[in-house]
């Protein structure tokens, strides 16, 4: 594999030259010496900025750091905090660790499921209202534990989660 | 920077603290975080301006104090523990530092939860800021790498270890002196590495993120010495992206170290040189594994490769790379400074020194406790934990995530240490420990573990990959009443398959959750297969309404990746 320093090839442009966000992508790769290495660092700033990684970005990623484009995907399909899709305006994460677990965070995924209709990984048609989980927040004492937008919340009941969404969707 | 311009900044920090006859600390690690405590640390230094307090009075955020159940907890001049913190109880706090403490917010601090505990890795933890640098410095914080550098050499420092006994607290319990020897026998192309395992994939354990949170410059100096006496000259923190606190206040930690000179070229002076930088994880459990953490850092998928090479001879760049989890490093300041004999008379014979765990599920105390190895589980569950709550009754502890077992009643006066705990089918694991009472149902668990590590199997070895798969599907028959006896037998011939052929840790001990339930709770596996019945309701409850959420959550999850 190549490792040229980007003066050899033409500079990729990133997909949309209007959008100024695309200079903090190109700062991570900079600071990282535009190395294959550095393809995780870069996906991980470029969700930080746009919120999840469409296929123009990851094309675009690829080219700047002289890796095939299925490397690229793969990473991307590999690691679960990575998505390939834009989240709905609010996110409502429930933790699924054990001790939430135990504690009855099953209950809450029924109650999203039930009251609705998605299931971890989807967004409301409206595009109102994203359902993800994760593995474990590190919040075992607070169980269940669930993250609306970016606040945890803790010992979180199905009352509680109808309670937080309904006023995401009254507002 | 020189040694004895180091302690005087120290000595400079103690003086301007002692300035104040009265300190107020305010948790802000994740758990008191998530119960609002910045709003509580907001409200108490507004509270010192309006009370005129100012010249007497500071308020300061530390790490965590333990006990997260009882978040936020806020501690005052004179060793009162306040729990359960709102900002509108600032005024009457910062009030009372000069008379008697305020007694219906007053967290007794007698009881088994705080007396029974032996702190060395959280010595620092609910007492220095992690965000100030100074602050660990006056705690005698970089005087074990100061000496290490100054005073001893590298194999000196390796002795002290190994005399310690000490052995990595990531779960395996490879003995740490023996590691580090290791890479600094092996030959180096260029450079070699020193990473440090932050990526606690382990559900129900927060023990790393918690240090990392509460005394980041703890893990520095552990990582520091660590270096010096494996001769490696790059570092890196493997941390997950899920800790956002944690990344941000290792960030800070590091960019304060470089300012004093105590991480880069020439580190006070000597010829010692050490970098350090943070990569972030993306949610995959398998990178808790060596050599799949590896692949993470160098950017790819995070596969595992088989072993040998090891990475203490080809690891990171294809160079000698010593891996240790966050407590393990966190462990050897105190080495350092008290001497390997002090610590191998901790604990017990085998297994020296202290373990943190993160105690969570059904136990009246949730937290995180430092015990002595060879505690038994009985203390740590019933004494300190506080025992069950609503007068139900203990099941099983749940010790080394998916890859440990449940450990039924009949265990609870073994010690707790690395022999033990493998002796009756589970591992010490990093640290997390799940009560359950008789709400939990036991083939409940171990399906929920091994989707777990169907979900995690990264697919490489076709023993984990596609045995997680049946083994869950096999367990999800008897959740559903489906199974028929002969099931039970494909399930042993599975897990005898997965521990006995899978390329890495993850598939060999994916059996356990399932094994150690088979074992001590045949009963229920029992009563679902013959009776079509649910001993704890778990499963009954769930049998007709639960079921199309339950499928829809696969594809779901599918799709998602």
């Amino acid at each position: 594999m190549p490792t040229a320093t980007g003066s050899d090839y033409a500079k990729p442009a990133p997909p949309d030259g209007q959008d100024k966000r695309w200079r903090i992508v190109d700062a991570t790769m900079r600071r990282l010496g535009h190395h294959s290495r550095s393809l995780i660092e870069t996906l991980h700033t470029v969700q930080e900025t746009f919120g999840y990684l469409d296929e123009g970005a990851l094309r675009y990623v690829a080219t700047s750091l002289h890796i095939p484009m299925s490397r690229a995907y793969g990473v991307a399909t590999f690691y679960q905090f990575f998505t390939l899709k834009p989240a709905g305006r609010h996110a409502c994460v429930i933790c699924m660790g054990t001790a939430c677990y135990i504690k009855g965070a099953q209950h809450l995924l029924t109650a999203m499921a039930n009251d609705y209709g998605i299931a971890p990984g989807e967004t409301t048609s409206d595009g109102g209202i994203s359902l993800l989980t994760a593995r474990c927040l590190g919040s075992c004492g607070l169980a269940p534990a669930v993250v609306y937008d970016s606040e945890v919340a803790g010992k979180v009941s199905p009352p509680d989660l109808r309670a937080h969404v309904a006023k995401w969707i009254s507002a | 920077m020189s040694p004895e311009e180091l302690e005087q900044i120290a000595e400079n920090e103690r003086e301007a603290q002692k300035k104040f006859a009265h300190s107020i600390t305010v948790c802000v690690a994740a758990g008191c975080m998530s119960c609002q405590s910045q709003a509580v640390k907001e409200a108490i230094d507004r509270e010192i301006e309006k009370q005129g307090m100012g010249q007497r009075c500071k308020s300061k955020g530390v790490g965590c104090m333990g006990l997260c159940a009882a978040g936020p907890l806020v501690s005052s001049a004179g060793g009162a523990l306040y729990k359960n913190v709102s900002a509108s109880d600032a005024a009457e706090i910062v009030a009372s530092v000069e008379s008697n403490p305020v007694s219906r917010l007053l967290c007794p601090t007698d009881v088994p939860f705080f007396q029974r505990q032996k702190k060395i890795v959280l010595e620092n933890s609910g007492v220095v800021d992690p965000e100030h640098i100074e602050d660990y410095l006056a705690a005698n914080g970089y005087s074990a790498m100061m000496r290490v550098i100054t005073e001893m050499t590298p194999a000196h420092a390796i002795e002290e270890v190994v005399k310690s006994g000490l052995r990595g607290r990531g779960g395996a319990g490879y003995p740490t002196g023996l590691k580090w020897s290791t890479v600094a026998k092996a030959a180096s192309k260029r450079v070699k590495y020193a990473i440090c395992n932050a990526d606690e994939g382990d559900p129900g354990a927060f023990m790393d993120r918690s240090v990392l949170e509460s005394d980041p410059h703890r893990v520095l100096e552990g990582m520091l010495i660590a270096a010096y006496a494996v001769g490696a000259s790059e570092g890196y923190i493997y941390v997950r992206a899920e800790y956002p606190l944690a990344i941000k206040r290792l960030r800070t930690a590091i960019r304060q170290a470089e300012r004093l000179g105590l991480l880069g070229h020439n580190i006070c002076g000597t010829r010692f040189s050490f970098g350090i930088d943070i990569r972030l994880g993306a949610g995959a459990f398998v990178c808790g594994e060596e050599t799949a953490l590896i692949a993470s850092v160098e950017g790819k998928r995070g596969t595992p490769r088989p072993r040998p090479p090891y990475p203490a001879q080809e690891g990171l760049f294809g160079e000698p790379t010593l891996i240790n989890n966050v407590e393990t490093y966190a462990n050897i300041p105190p080495i350092i400074r008290n001497g390997g004999e002090w610590y191998s008379q901790i604990g017990s014979e085998k297994s020296k020194g202290t373990k943190v765990f993160a105690l969570a599920g059904r136990v009246a105390n949730t937290g995180l406790v430092e015990v002595p190895m060879g505690i038994s589980l009985r203390e740590i569950i019933f004494e300190i934990g506080g025992g069950i709550p609503e007068g139900r009754n203990f099941k099983a502890a749940q010790t080394g995530g998916p890859s440990g077992g449940c450990i039924p009643a009949q265990f609870l006066d073994m010690p707790v240490d690395y022999e033990s705990l493998a002796q009756v089918g589970s591992i010490m694991g990093s640290g997390g420990m799940i009560v359950m009472d008789d709400t939990s149902c036991m083939v409940d668990v171990a399906k929920y573990f091994m989707d777990f590590c169907m979900t995690e199997s990264c697919g490489k070895c076709i023993p984990c990959r596609v045995g997680t798969y049946q083994m869950n599907e096999l367990l999800g028959k008897i959740t559903r009443f489906e199974a028929t006896p002969q099931d039970i037998g494909m399930i042993e011939e599975l897990c005898d398959l997965l521990k006995n052929t899978s390329l890495c840790g993850l598939g060999i001990s994916a059996p356990n959750p399932v094994l150690s339930t088979l074992k001590y709770f045949a009963e229920e596996y029992k009563a679902h297969i013959v009776s079509g019945q649910c001993p704890a309701g778990v499963c009954g409850a769930r049998r007709s309404e639960a079921r199309p959420a339950e499928s829809r959550q696969l594809e779901g999850s599918g799709a998602a990746r």
